[in-house]
């Protein structure tokens, strides 16, 4: 029971699917994919299309940003009373906020007509990386010790 | 950003006699409040003579790559080193030691066969990819309209090449910061390109390939003035421009007394030697997916008002 947040598994697969595409479009936006053979396995070449994985990170990023905005409305008016955010939850929460953060940031510096010092624009792609991998390593430490849920009951 | 040492005196102060007309009012004004600044080419002028090939690499020099000897080997076996460091004199395409260079053509237009040299470098877009999609934020655009690698941070992934419209950065195998983290498993080196003296600009220089041109093809300043300037001149010549409205618009405008197609189809083109073509705007839907996400917490926070998804949670602590 400790093991999963007590949402539907609907909202699971669509979170992990989610956090899933954003992971490998944001991973292709460094140039590995091709290097390492990845994208060439038949049917993987798009890995190696910069603009498209670009894109294809923007559009999830957008529903991620919807889906977290539910969240926070529903945590705030309904599920509060209800739930508490667990230690790893809390973890994951923060480290999220900051992902989604930086990622703003960045979407901002790439509109038209703004510009980061050369200094700003290394700080937030730095920590916009490093979140990630932070992120990642806690959620499959957590998934080992079995304390994936973000939230559980209260008693 | 605002630069205060910047007056009209340094900015001139390089210039020689005549020099002035490089300089469009309101540039000086502009630097110092960090506004974007804009080059004219008037390819009407130019003789190609090549002196602001070589004062480009003189003024730069000390940017140049320095490359240690022998290259970490590469994993895997495709990954191939560009070294650039034996051939430093190539100066007809771009190379890491070559950040400008002169194309030409000879094209019949309107009854006469003309005769046209076009210096070619980094033509500092406005929304340049080269620097949005930089995954490691080695490259930036800065207000002033400068489009900069940062060779101490850049990895040489040659991904700013890739996004470029025209391939302007060039690689060069063995330096940089790739060699202090896994030599043999990410990066290959750094990219180069014009980096429009940024240094000089800085401080109220003019760069230096303006300042030695006989001829005084190229202006800078203010980018409204500049494209006033480049639709006047193409008007009294009866010419084109190119640079504004490519790539959703750059900050180098150039005018020729004839079209680019014809330009573009005349030039040497290939590795290091960019074509004419146009170019749309490859930010585009990234500038209109990024207004998606503003709205799209909107809409999140409607659907939790509304209650919708409410009953995303497991009422029952048994369901799987
Ligand atoms: S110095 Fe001037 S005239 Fe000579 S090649 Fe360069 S732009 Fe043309
Ligand atoms: S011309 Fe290429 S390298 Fe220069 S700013 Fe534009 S995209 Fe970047
Ligand atoms: S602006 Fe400076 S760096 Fe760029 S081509 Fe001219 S001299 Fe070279």
């Amino acid at each position: 029971m400790k093991n999963r947040t007590p949402v539907t598994r609907w909202f699971d697969r669509v979170f992990v699917v989610c956090c899933s595409v954003l992971a490998i479009s944001g991973l292709a936006q460094m140039p590995i994919f091709k290097r390492y053979y990845i994208a060439d396995i038949p049917g993987l070449g798009w890995l190696a299309d910069f603009y498209f994985t670009h894109k294809t990170h923007y559009i999830f990023a957008a529903f991620l940003l919807a889906l977290l905005a539910q969240v926070l409305v529903l945590w705030f008016f309904r599920w509060r009373t209800d739930l508490k955010l667990s230690g790893g939850g809390m973890l994951r929460v923060g480290l999220l906020a900051g992902i989604v953060f930086t990622g703003i940031l960045r979407m901002i510096k790439n509109q038209p007509g703004m510009s980061f010092s050369p200094g700003m624009t290394m700080i937030v792609d730095w920590a916009h990386l490093g979140l990630v991998l932070l992120l990642g390593v806690t959620a499959v430490i957590l998934a080992m010790v079995k304390r994936r849920a973000y939230a559980t009951w209260k008693k | 950003m605002k630069n205060k040492n910047v007056s009209r005196r340094t900015f001139l102060k390089a210039l020689g006699l005549g020099g002035a007309g490089v300089l469009l009012p309101g540039t000086v004004q502009a630097a110092r409040q960090g506004e974007e600044l804009a080059t004219l080419l008037d390819l009407s002028r130019c003789i190609g003579c090549g002196e602001c090939v070589y004062a480009c690499r003189e003024s730069n020099e000390y940017k140049f790559p320095r490359p240690e000897k022998p290259f970490p080997p590469m994993f895997p076996k495709r990954v191939k080193v560009a070294d650039w460091s034996e051939r430093r004199d190539v100066d007809d395409r771009l190379t890491p030691y070559n950040w400008l260079f002169i194309q030409s053509a000879e094209v019949e237009h309107g009854g006469n066969v003309h005769e046209v040299n076009i210096p070619r470098r980094c033509m500092h877009c406005q929304n340049p990819p080269c620097a949005n999609l930089c995954p490691w934020g080695a490259c930036s655009r800065e207000a002033n309209g400068i489009v900069r690698i940062n060779d101490d941070v850049c990895l040489g992934g040659s991904k700013c090449k890739n996004v470029c419209p025209w391939d302007i950065p060039q690689r060069q195998t063995g330096v940089g910061l790739y060699r202090k983290l896994l030599p043999r498993f990410a990066g290959n080196g750094v990219m180069y390109k014009c980096d429009r003296c940024f240094q000089r600009v800085a401080e109220g220089v003019v760069p230096a390939c303006i300042e030695v041109c006989p001829e005084n093809v190229q202006t800078i300043g203010p980018r409204a003035a500049v494209v006033k300037k480049a639709h006047a001149l193409a008007e009294s010549m009866n010419g084109y421009v190119y640079g504004e409205h490519e790539n959703g618009g750059t900050n180098t405008l150039y005018v020729s007394p004839v079209p680019f197609e014809k330009l573009d189809a005349a030039i040497q083109k290939g590795p290091g030697r960019p074509g004419l073509q146009p170019v749309p705007n490859m930010m585009e839907d990234e500038e209109n997916l990024a207004m998606a996400s503003v709205l799209a917490p909107v809409a999140g926070v409607a659907a939790g008002v509304l209650g919708i998804g409410a009953k995303l949670i497991r009422e029952n602590e048994d369901e799987e």
